[in-house]
């Protein structure tokens, strides 16, 4: 184990990333697969902010605060979005949620 | 290598295994367990941030990510009440070729950043909330005014999609 540097914070952000990925991928519901997209912005914000770190920078944690702001008004809206879509179909599965497939 | 860097490993773990939790948990299909993970993944992520002496984000990222994000989360999966849906099985194949294709991305990446000369500065940037204040309502005032109107329209929306019926 050597001393963290910018290389380690990278490769968490990029596994996480790809966690969150997995997730969409393979999960079917639809509040699981929402809660992974969180997972792939909490990833790019953790490397914004190795960046901001190691490059003495401070704008790239100003970008950090942006991105969480806009992720809380996109959770309030998404979940609105679910709750109207489960009132009509009554599932949150996303294979039952197929109108618009060819 | 000083003690402090041991809190790197060990935050960085967690957040992995809390993350992967999330994603695919053996013990539980419940949304409920996976939302949960979720906060001690964000919690963790905020142990990340302390590590790099970005305070002020810590706090933020408690505050509003494992507060405000989560709790809404949790409220709305027990609106929903998603009791019989737990029990449906992944398919094989989308599991296996799913890890195929996320697996080469992420080797992919970490190839990539192994090899990588990244420039890199002695770190000296501190984010504490004096500095970030300064630098947001200085450089950055136009922007912050404009999420404002963002989180308004948001709420606005929000309001509106989960009435009733829309006239």
């Amino acid at each position: 184990m050597t001393a963290p540097g910018l290389h380690h914070y990278l490769v968490i952000s990029a596994l996480l990333f790809c966690l969150g990925l997995f997730g969409v991928i393979v999960r079917r519901n639809i509040l699981i697969i929402y809660m992974c997209l969180e997972l792939m912005l909490n990833a790019a914000n953790l490397a914004l902010v190795s960046f901001s770190r190691f490059n003495n920078n401070l704008d790239g944690q100003v970008m950090v605060f942006f991105i969480i702001t806009v992720a809380a008004a996109e959770v309030a809206v998404g979940l609105a979005l679910i709750v109207a879509l489960y009132r009509r179909r009554q599932t949150t599965d996303v294979h039952d949620l197929t109108t618009m497939k060819l | 290598m000083n003690a402090l860097d041991y809190f790197f490993y060990l935050f960085a773990g967690l957040t992995l295994l809390c993350g992967l939790m999330v994603v695919v948990n053996p013990f539980s299909r419940n949304p409920v367990t996976s939302a949960m993970f979720l906060v001690l993944m964000m919690v963790s992520l905020s142990g990340l941030y302390v590590t790099l002496h970005a305070f002020f984000l810590a706090a933020v990222q408690i505050l509003v990510y494992a507060g405000a994000v989560m709790v809404l989360f949790l409220f709305v999966i027990m609106l929903l009440d998603l009791k019989e849906e737990e029990h449906r099985k992944i398919k094989l194949a989308t599991l296996f070729l799913g890890a195929l294709s996320v697996g080469s991305i992420a080797f992919i990446l970490v190839k990539l950043l192994g090899n990588a000369r990244l420039v890199s500065d002695a770190p000296s940037a501190e984010g504490s909330t004096i500095e970030l204040g300064l630098k947001l309502f200085r450089q950055y005032t136009l922007p912050f005014e404009i999420v404002s109107l963002l989180l308004l329209v948001a709420m606005m929306g929000a309001i509106l999609l989960s009435k009733k019926e829309i006239k």
